[in-house]
Parts: structure tokens; C-alpha cells; sequence
């Protein structure tokens, strides 16, 4: 079991990701409004909220696929996407898929095998996205993402379209992966259970600004019992204006 | 930008000294959303300079039967006009080639969506028409001719026959990518036959075989210099081919303008079919 991310170990750690003050407008609708965050190496960060209060817009600024209209954002160069849907070019093989852009030789594929081998496809390194399962299409995206190494992960609702069974084994897997390569790491969600169950600390973004802010504690791998969660969940579920 | 929003404040400059990442703010790939005037003004502006180099080339070459200049071939159409009666064969010709493009592609469109929907359909009628497609038709006047005699039917056969295999091929891989899970689940909701066709297939595949139409629109004017060449005292085609055989550069010059300007009028119609037919696309295509 791995320290828990005390406040002592959370000031050694390099900062990772700095927004200030990130404005963001489509039209008249005001997607972001004024948000400040800061993200250490190796941390969780769930963005919790209902549909359309930013979340994505929010993760995308941060990959560098959307401009903000005002403010001060700072990233590693290193920062990769899992979307909500897997995005793997069908005209590829899967390891392909994978290496994309880093080369064709025998380097490249043993590096895409063994980040195959990391979400345990390793058996379906040749084969073709179009016959893979929504879960090991998605296992693809996120070994796509991992072997570049990021310095930043971003996964926007990586697990929505899965079923509860591999959405369970695909949390279970960030969790662990995530613990092992220790990047900057902010999930997208509108799961507070998924978010309490992977996250160091979760913000609740409402009306394009931070509402709410909880630092979880308890090491992950975790499950979620006993009344310090369940709190949690309401308090959290209150906050998005569900009454539980 | 406002400097402010550019300028780092002291706290994060602070915080990025203190991080051993080296810490950037990504360039942004903006998406076009320049307005149409800006567009249309690009396009105007490319076909005036080139207008333009030619002018200057032609006044420097100084002499009418190899290079005349816009000037000379503009004075030659009044005299096309009056003379040659170059409006009468323009419609003549433009009748033809809509009459050919109808036929062609018509044939192309049934044909392909046999050979793109069914297995049956490929393995009867792609063989064929692969054969055919490489069959040199300007090499067979004569033959046609026989075939048909010297009337406008011929001619039409020649034109239709340029606009079948452009149609016919891309509206075959056209259908043949349409994804299969689109069409599995219109099925799971009762569509079949012709409205399956119509509501899902045929709008999927729409891009491609509006290429095909495309590619036959200029294909059915290039026709009818070969189509025309068939007893050849009508059309702007046969026009074309006995300035060319008699030295009337100019009159060839005047003609190829007429192409021209009558492709672009063909490729600014299919943009504004495609505009209207594939509203959808403007937000998924690469830009």
C-alpha cells in the first residue's frame, strides 16, 4: 500500500498543471468562468458537474484542443487524451494504433506491446479496432495514451459508454496504472462514486466555476463503505442538486 | 490579447520555477471561421492574378495566332457570335451534354448501387464494367457511327458512356463504406428495402457519389469534342476541332474559355449541392 498523499509529500511534488483566471465563451454561453487550478505530479483530480457546466471545455483547454478566451494556463508537453469514445483509426492495426506517430521499427512495437500488455491485450496486439470489444477498445485508447509517458493524463468520461462490469475492472486498472506512472491526472466525470473511488481530490464545477472542493485521503485502491463516503456522496450529490 | 491575460503573475512564475516539469501553454490549432467574403474573395483573387500573367504573357509574345491576348479573344467572340453562330452551337452543345450526363449517370448511379449493396450484384456487373471502363472510346467513332448512324444518338451514347464509370465507381465503394453499424441498427428499428435505402445508405454515402457526379459533369463538356467529331457541323465541340484543323487559334482559344467558365459554373453547382445536401458534414470534416 502505497503513503497517502499528505500534505508534507503533496509540497515535494513538482506542479504539474497551473490555470488561472481560464475564461472560455461559445457565442453568448459562458462555458468557463474565471478558473484557477493547480495540479501537482503523480495527483487525481476528478472534475465532477452536471451536463454543460464546463467540465470538457474545461479538459480540453487543458490538452491544448481548445483556446481559452482569457487567462493563464501551463501544461507539461507531454499530456494525452482518452475520450469518451475510444478514437482509434480503423485502417490500423491495434499496436499500431498504439505506436502511432512514434515510429514504425521493431522499438515501436515492443513499446506498444508492452502498454498492451499493461491493460492485458496483449493477445490482441494484431488484430483490428472494428473487431474489439467497447471495453478492450477503450483498454487500446488508454494504452495509446499511456505509452507516450504523459506528464498529464486526461480522461473525459473514459468509462461512460462501458458496461458496470468493465467500467469496474477499467477503474480498477486507471487506478493502478495511474499509481504506477505518476502522472498529472484529471478525469472527467459525472460519477460521484467513480470520482470517490479514483480521485486525491474533487472539484465540483458549476456555471463554468469551481463550486466545490473535497481532498480525499484514504489510498486508493478503495472501496466505498462506511459513513465517511457515504457522507461524502451526499454531500457531494447535494451539491449537483440530487437528494439522496 | 491584453497583456494581462499574457503575462504570468508573479505566484505562477513562481510556482513554474519551483516545478521541474518544463511547463508550456499549447498553440491551439484554431478551426477557419472565415466569413464566405473572405472565401469567395481568395478564389476571385487567384483566378484575376492568373488572368492577369496571362495578359502580360500574351502581350509580351505579340502575336495573335500562338498566344492571343484577352483583348483579341474577347473582340473574336462577336465575331464567333455573328459568323458561327456560337450561341445556336452552345446550347446545342450544353443540351447534348446534359442530355449524355442525364443517360450516364443515371446508368452509373443504378448499376453502382447494385454492385455497392449486393455480393450478386459485384460479381455481375463490376467484371463488365471494369472491362469496359478501359475500352478507348475516342478510338471507336467509327464504329458507332455504324452502329448508330450519323444523328444526335451517337453523340449522346459517346457522352453518356464518359459519365457512366466515374458515377459507377464512386458510388460503389461509396455504398460499400457505409458503415455497418449504422445500417444494423435503422434495421433493428424496421427500416428495409427503399426507405432503409433512402433515410440512411443513400445519405451516408452522399459525399461519395456527389464526386462521381462531379467528375461527370466535367467529363460530359470533355466528351464533346470526341462525341462531336460525329459529322461534325454542330456543337461548340466540332467547332473546336475544325478551328484546330484549319489554324483559327483564336476561335480554339475562345472555345477553351468557354470550357473554363462552364467548369467552373459545373463545380460551383455541385458545391452548392453539396452545401445543401450535406449540412451535417461541415462539423465532422477535417475542416
Amino acid at each position: 500500500m502505497s503513503a497517502a498523499p499528505g500534505t508534507e509529500v503533496e509540497r515535494d511534488r513538482h506542479v504539474a498543471v497551473i490555470c488561472e483566471g481560464i475564461d472560455k465563451r461559445f457565442g453568448g454561453h459562458v462555458a468557463l468562468d474565471g478558473v484557477d487550478l493547480v495540479m501537482r505530479e503523480g495527483e487525481f483530480v476528478a472534475l465532477v458537474g452536471k451536463s454543460g457546466s464546463g467540465k470538457t471545455t474545461l479538459l480540453r483547454i487543458l490538452a491544448g484542443l481548445e483556446a481559452p478566451d482569457a487567462g493563464t494556463l501551463l501544461v507539461p508537453e507531454a499530456r494525452t487524451v482518452v475520450f469518451q469514445e475510444p478514437r482509434l483509426i480503423p485502417a490500423k492495426r491495434v499496436w499500431k494504433n498504439v505506436s502511432l506517430g512514434r515510429g514504425r521499427g521493431a522499438a515501436a512495437r515492443a513499446e506498444a506491446e508492452a502498454a498492451l500488455g499493461t491493460v492485458g491485450l496483449s493477445h490482441r496486439s494484431s488484430a483490428w479496432p472494428a473487431t474489439l470489444s467497447g471495453g478492450e477498445a477503450q483498454r487500446v485508447a488508454l494504452a495509446r495514451a499511456l505509452v507516450r509517458q504523459p506528464k498529464l493524463l486526461l480522461l473525459d468520461e473514459p468509462f461512460a459508454a462501458l458496461d458496470a462490469l468493465t467500467r469496474l475492472q477499467m477503474q480498477r486498472l486507471i487506478s493502478d496504472l495511474v499509481e504506477d506512472f505518476a502522472p498529472a491526472t484529471l478525469i472527467v466525470t459525472h460519477d460521484v462514486e467513480e470520482a470517490l473511488l479514483l480521485a486525491d481530490r474533487i472539484i465540483l464545477l458549476r456555471d463554468g466555476k469551481l463550486a466545490v472542493e473535497v481532498a480525499i485521503s484514504e489510498p486508493r485502491p478503495r472501496s466505498l463503505g462506511g459513513a465517511h463516503f457515504d457522507g461524502l456522496r451526499r454531500e457531494l450529490l447535494g451539491e449537483l442538486g440530487v437528494t439522496v | 490579447m491584453e497583456p494581462s491575460d499574457t503575462q504570468v503573475s508573479a505566484e505562477v512564475e513562481g510556482a513554474q520555477r519551483a516545478t521541474g516539469l518544463h511547463l508550456v501553454t499549447p498553440k491551439v490549432r484554431r478551426h477557419s471561421t472565415r466569413p464566405r467574403s473572405v472565401t469567395l474573395g481568395i478564389r476571385a483573387a487567384v483566378l484575376l492574378v492568373l488572368f492577369g500573367a496571362y495578359w502580360l504573357v500574351a502581350i509580351k509574345v505579340n502575336d495573335v495566332n500562338k498566344l492571343p491576348t484577352p483583348r483579341e479573344i474577347f473582340d473574336h467572340y462577336g465575331t464567333l457570335i455573328t459568323g458561327q453562330d456560337l450561341i445556336g452551337n452552345f446550347a446545342i452543345s450544353m443540351s447534348r451534354a446534359a442530355k449524355g450526363f442525364a443517360i450516364g449517370t443515371s446508368v452509373g448511379l443504378v448499376l453502382g448501387t447494385i454492385a455497392g449493396l449486393t455480393a450478386v450484384g459485384e460479381e455481375v456487373v463490376d467484371a463488365p464494367m471494369q472491362i469496359l471502363r478501359t475500352v478507348p472510346l475516342a478510338a471507336m467513332l467509327s464504329l458507332f457511327i455504324i452502329w448508330f448512324g450519323l444523328g444526335d444518338l451517337p453523340k449522346l451514347l459517346l457522352i453518356a458512356l464518359f459519365c457512366v464509370f466515374p458515377v459507377y465507381i464512386n458510388t460503389t465503394s461509396a455504398l460499400r463504406n457505409v458503415d455497418r453499424k449504422m445500417v444494423e441498427s435503422a434495421r433493428s428499428f424496421g427500416l428495409r428495402g427503399p426507405r432503409l435505402l433512402g433515410d440512411v445508405i443513400v445519405p451516408m454515402a452522399l459525399p461519395g457519389i456527389l464526386t462521381g457526379l462531379r467528375l461527370a459533369g466535367s467529363l460530359s463538356v470533355l466528351a464533346l469534342v470526341i462525341a462531336e467529331q460525329i459529322n461534325s457541323n454542330s456543337g461548340i465541340g466540332a467547332m473546336l476541332i475544325n478551328a484546330n484543323s484549319v489554324f483559327e487559334y483564336t476561335t480554339v482559344f475562345c472555345i477553351v474559355v468557354l470550357y473554363g467558365t462552364f467548369g467552373l459554373l459545373v463545380d460551383l453547382f455541385f458545391r452548392f449541392i453539396e452545401h445543401v445536401a450535406l449540412p451535417w458534414r461541415r462539423g465532422v470534416s477535417v475542416r
